[in-house]
């Protein structure tokens, strides 16, 4: 506890506390449209705190996460599918076989020196590569799918049935919202708690000059390593949360480039290399395509949200280059004694 | 302590360095100088394992360390400054030491404390909670020093720490560095144009032109000898 709060102002943790409890409240209040639309934000802000800790954080460009996602939700969702397992035992193949991946394509880049745009382009050629592969794969049902049961979207409200839905991740929407909430909440203690360890500090000196890391003592090929294996995990986390919400699952779809590109835009937004940035961007990020959409459909003029969404994009990189988070920070007062995560 | 031998690289066809061997004992402050592009910042990449030698040995206490990671040198007990200097800079001064310290340091609150400490030597005092990139080219260099004190190193390589330093500046830094080997025992191996600094530390200097040896000796002996003066003036002349 103590380190998880050390040098946060006591008005930053206060309103973080407030902010989280609210976020529990609001399925007493909101259901139907905005629940699914806050299940979206964090979902979103799970993945974008996942690609932060590779881009923010270990400085280490990723433009193919859509992999882990679709790594995650295939392993999980074939286990279900095949023998009936449940996400929670999914879980485990699924960070096995997302970190395993991670692991490859960050040896592959990182022992031959492949770096930056470089190394970017080698992950997107490993999506398109599986998903390749995975439209081939008649198991897994190849292109035209896969497909979970859905059953008892309506459940008893009593503890066993609550306890039976969370386990299987079958049932109402609020369970979802539950489940993806609480793992935005647990990425978002478990990367602060890695920032203030020796691996935190570590990924940061990378980031800032390998060489000067390296100088220092810094086994630079391991640190990249681990931080490529951690981001791919807590995406692979997202996978599997999208197989069981979703039930649909297409390779075309699941590991196509956008997926890759949607989940840093709110990063981008939000702050790259902060903690709040990735959850702010998601939140931010979704709210205004949802109005967008609505707008674009009661006015009909096609191609509203996208260029809007490109002239904010613009607005930002111009503006608060540095994203969102650190400028509400500082309006808020809210700035950390220790300026580093 | 550390003994190069035979160690040779060249690029493309240039040669950095040529053949050369020297040592530096235990416990001493060695200088290694020579006119601008002579090699002397390739022999320390060449010490640390930045780049590979085409040919020759690095030992360290008599072991062989050719060809290890930079960050295997520094675990062996090798620290180094870089000419241009490489601050960590979107992070604090402490926090770029504090780095550093982590190599020796069981956890972070032990490095933060070894940190204040080598940032006291070095007389950093309201900087250290400053971003690494708003410091002043002086203090990029003694951050630069101080991020290799951190790692506990029983060999220090400084590339050029004093070009840029006011006098009083130089004095200062000599005297840091002259207590450290002093009452630590630390040795130290520097590359120095600033020659007021050379002589008032070094008690071994290794001169080198084109790569090659051309002297070697007490500091005072070095300065007078014709073929350092030659290479010298003919830069001069250029
Ligand atoms: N990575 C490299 N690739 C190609 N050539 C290089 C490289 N590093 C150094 N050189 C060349 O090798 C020679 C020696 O360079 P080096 O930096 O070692 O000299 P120096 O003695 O440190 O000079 P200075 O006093 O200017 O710092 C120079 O001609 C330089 O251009
Ligand atoms: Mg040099």
């Amino acid at each position: 506890m103590r380190s998880l709060f050390e040098g946060v102002p006591a008005r930053a943790a206060w309103g973080l506390v407030c902010v989280i409890v609210l976020l529990y409240l609001a399925p007493l209040v909101f259901g139907g449209y905005v629940l699914s639309v806050l299940i979206l934000c964090c979902y979103l802000a799970v993945l974008g705190q996942a690609w932060n800790v590779m881009m923010g954080f270990a400085g280490q460009l990723s433009l193919g996460h859509a992999l882990y996602i679709g790594l995650g939700a295939y392993a999980s969702g074939a286990l279900f599918f095949h023998f009936g397992l449940g996400p929670w035992i999914g879980l485990i193949p699924a960070f096995i076989v997302a970190g395993a991946m991670g692991a490859l394509i960050g040896w592959l880049g990182f022992r031959f020196g492949i770096r930056g745009v470089y190394f970017a382009l080698l992950t997107i050629a490993f999506a398109e590569f599986v998903r390749i592969l995975f439209d081939h794969w008649g198991w897994i049902g190849g292109s035209s799918g896969m497909f979970l049961l859905v059953q008892n979207r309506n459940i008893d409200m009593d503890a066993a049935s609550i306890a039976n839905a969370f386990w299987t991740l079958r049932g109402p929407n609020w369970v979802f919202y539950y489940v993806i909430l609480t793992g935005m909440v647990a990425c978002l203690v478990t990367v602060r708690l890695l920032m203030r360890t020796r691996v935190g500090y570590y990924w940061l000196a990378i980031r800032e000059d390998q060489e000067a890391a390296q100088a220092m003592g810094i086994n630079v090929l391991r640190y990249k390593l681990l931080a490529v294996v951690i981001s791919a995990m807590m995406t692979a986390f997202g996978g599997v949360f999208y197989a069981f919400y979703n039930n649909t699952l297409y390779p075309e779809s699941i590991f196509s480039i956008d997926r890759s590109i949607e989940l840093l835009l709110g990063v981008i937004i939000g702050g790259i290399g902060t903690l709040f940035g990735p959850i702010l961007g998601a939140f931010a990020l979704t709210w205004l395509g949802e109005g967008l959409s609505i707008t674009q459909e009661w006015f009909d003029i096609a191609g509203l949200k996208l260029l809007t969404y490109g002239v904010a994009m613009l607005a930002i990189i111009l503006f608060r280059p540095a994203g969102l988070w650190p400028w509400l920070r500082r309006l808020l007062g809210m700035e950390e004694r220790r300026p580093d995560a | 302590m550390l003994e190069v031998r035979g160690l040779h690289k060249s690029f493309r066809g240039l040669v950095a360095v040529n053949e050369l061997s020297f040592a530096v004992a235990k416990g001493s402050i060695g200088a290694l100088i020579g006119p601008n592009g002579a090699g002397k910042t390739t022999v320390f990449n060449l010490i640390t394992g930045a780049l590979r030698p085409d040919r020759g040995q690095v030992l360290l206490d008599g072991k062989d360390i050719t060809g290890r990671r930079p960050d295997q040198a520094c675990r062996d007990g090798i620290g180094r400054t870089f000419q241009v200097a490489k601050p960590l800079n979107d992070l604090t001064v402490e926090e770029n030491v504090m780095i550093g310290a982590l190599r020796a340091a069981r956890g972070v609150a032990e490095a933060r404390v070894e940190a204040r400490r080598v940032l006291d030597l070095l007389a950093f005092g309201r900087e250290a909670t400053k971003p690494a990139h708003e410091l002043t080219l002086p203090d990029r260099k003694r951050l630069e020093v101080a991020k290799a004190l951190a790692t506990k190193p029983r060999i220090l390589l400084l590339d050029e720490v004093m070009a840029g330093l006011r006098p009083t500046e130089t004095d200062q830094m000599v005297e840091v560095f002259r207590r450290l080997n002093q009452e630590t025992g630390l040795t130290i191996l520097l590359i120095e144009h600033v020659m007021r600094a050379v002589m008032a530390l070094s008690g071994h200097v290794t001169v080198i032109n084109y790569g090659s040896l051309i002297a070697e000796g007490p500091p005072d002996q070095v300065v007078r000898d014709q073929a350092v003066l030659d290479c010298y003036l003919g830069q001069e002349a250029d």
